[in-house]
């Protein structure tokens, strides 16, 4: 019998799908230690922003006027662990309670947006008709409005009309949370526009349920793994977007210490204290990555099919 | 009804007058739209050649060393927040500057030229860190899908007849594969527009581009609401304008995609 030549390439290709197979497990398996590595980051950040005040060497906003000429201390300086400010504030001290601002901005900012646009959604992807149309003519006005100048306008509108200082913890987040909903609304509109032809939601229907409750009970819980993945995304989002903003000067106002408003003076000053532009920013890297590496590894997780 | 006079008006393509310097909004914008195209096409061109690129690469030996390199890559990039990526490019390249070949250099940190004479040498030095800078993101963002959608094609019986025909692996890769895996790359790139002009405000600012969007950040510190609402109505525009081209390069690379 004559043996069957095999082209080399073809060989080439089905290593390559045994290898792919082989690989897919302990890609998991990496996935999920970086998903995990990020969990323990994050829960040592929230860590030291809630016990900030007892952990920081100094009052976040006290001005080590003994040391301090005009001019950042840098690293190591005086006890300043990681230096000054160029007002002679604690880097260290300001880096733990912007921790705090940053994320409880970001964590309330996506509980609201995540609340919204699930309501919307559900009742968007199960009522479907004239009610879906309108909610998503809506959220296609908010997804074809660039997100950030939005967010500076809003601002900007809030400190003309009173003055920048109303520019508060709480407005912030409205603001954030009232802007960012649409993408959770399509999504949660997806799950549901085929979890409302499954049998378990005829058969609720069936048995006489109000609508509300078909929603919420039998249909929710059924599109929250999707939903989960979406809000930890959406926190990195979240903070790189309140970051900007008091970057630029439209979010937590001085003296209250955020990660983005410490970068705001650090530009002028960078040739002579380059600390103070470099751990602001390594804090924000540090924490979104974490973020996005545990929503990955939760979206592995929960959701196979939506793996990338 | 203040509000219905302002939309007709818009609809006539007048957007009112600037508070801060009672300028005609449109002429304001329409003055600095060719910088911000400038830096946007650029960044625009670089990120699809490189997140492309990387992309492929990437796909062609998943789980190997220069994957994960990639890979790794694409999540920094993600996870940067634009301003910072800035100050420290500037802090880099234009304070502490590059010492290669003997020669120390610095490229430039601010404006869109030294001088008012043309140079087209000058222009690029001024445009190499706000367009990086502008670049990363959707590097990282595009190269992500760019490597799972070309995983997912690889794995088609297509690819598999045409390395059966004897064909090199180059040509499967490029002549089949590559076109058939950018289809779902162009939604994403459709998608991250909004991103992209949001990145130009914050790249505008910090390196002084005399664009629309560094307009618009001083017409933020000046309350100056003609010209906020006469931006955000145009950059819609932009935006939609972006997503119609990508309607239609679908159907150039997927020629199942018909239009009524």
């Amino acid at each position: 019998m004559a043996s069957t030549t095999v082209p080399a390439s073809l060989v080439g290709a089905l290593d390559d799908d045994v290898r792919i197979e082989r690989h897919r497990t302990w890609k998991r398996f990496r996935r999920h230690r970086l998903a995990i590595a990020g969990a323990v980051v994050l829960v040592a950040i929230a860590l030291i922003a809630i016990f900030a005040k007892f952990l920081a060497p100094a009052d976040p906003n006290y001005i080590d006027q003994v040391h301090w000429q005009g001019y950042p201390l840098a690293p190591g300086v005086a006890g300043h662990i990681l230096g000054t400010d160029e007002n002679g504030r604690d880097l260290l001290s300001r880096l733990m309670f912007g921790a705090q601002i940053s994320l409880t901005v970001a964590l309330s900012a996506v509980f609201m947006e995540i609340v919204i646009g699930t309501v919307l959604g559900a009742i968007s992807g199960y009522y479907g008709g004239l009610v879906d149309y309108w909610i998503m003519r809506l959220t296609d006005v908010f997804l074809s409005i660039p997100l950030l100048p939005l967010l500076l306008v809003l601002t900007a509108i809030v400190s003309a009309t009173s003055n920048k200082a109303a520019l508060s913890f709480g407005v912030i987040v409205v603001i954030i949370g009232l802007t960012s909903w649409p993408s959770t609304a399509r999504l949660v509109r997806g799950s549901f526009l085929s979890l409302r032809e499954k049998e378990f939601a005829e058969a609720a229907r069936a048995i006489g349920n109000r609508d509300g409750r078909i929603i919420f009970r039998h249909l929710l819980p059924n599109a929250v793994a999707p939903i989960i993945v979406q809000a930890t995304l959406d926190v990195a989002g979240v903070i790189v977007l309140e970051s900007t903003l008091s970057f630029l000067g439209f979010g937590i106002q001085p003296p209250t210490a955020s990660w983005g408003n410490m970068l705001a003076n650090a530009e002028a000053n960078m040739s002579i204290a380059p600390w103070v532009a470099i751990f602001p920013g390594l804090c924000i890297l540090v924490t979104v990555l974490s973020v996005n590496y545990l929503g990955d590894g939760l979206r592995d997780a929960l959701d196979p099919n939506m793996s990338r | 009804m203040q509000y219905f006079g302002w939309l007709g008006n818009v609809l006539r393509g007048d957007l009112g007058y600037s508070t801060s310097n009672s300028e005609p909004v449109v002429q304001a914008i329409l003055e600095r739209l060719p910088a911000t195209l400038l830096l946007m096409g650029s960044s625009i061109t670089l990120s699809l050649l490189v997140g492309v690129g990387f992309g492929l690469f990437a796909a062609i030996k998943p789980y190997s060393i220069q994957d994960y390199i990639i890979t790794t890559l694409a999540f920094f990039g993600q996870s940067m927040p634009v301003f910072w990526l800035a100050l420290m490019m500037q802090l880099a390249f234009a304070v502490a500057g590059i010492t290669a070949f003997g020669y120390h250099f610095a490229l430039p940190s601010a404006g869109i030229s030294s001088s008012d004479e043309f140079d087209l040498g000058d222009r690029i030095q001024h445009l190499v860190l706000p367009c990086l800078v502008l670049s990363f993101l959707s590097i990282a963002t595009w190269s992500r899908f760019m490597r799972s959608s070309m995983l997912e094609v690889i794995k088609t019986d297509y690819m598999r007849t045409a390395t059966a025909k004897g064909l090199s692996r180059s040509a499967v890769i490029l002549r089949h594969g590559l076109k058939n895996a950018l289809i779902p790359v162009v939604t994403i790139v459709a998608l991250s527009a909004p991103g992209l002009v949001g990145g130009a405000v914050v790249t505008e600012t910090i390196f002084a581009w005399p664009g629309m969007g560094r307009l618009f950040f001083n017409a933020l510190g000046q309350f100056d609401f003609p010209l906020l609402m006469g931006y955000l109505v145009l950059i819609s525009f932009l935006v939609v304008l972006f997503n119609l081209i990508a309607d239609i390069s679908y159907a150039w690379l997927d020629p199942r995609v018909k239009y009524d």
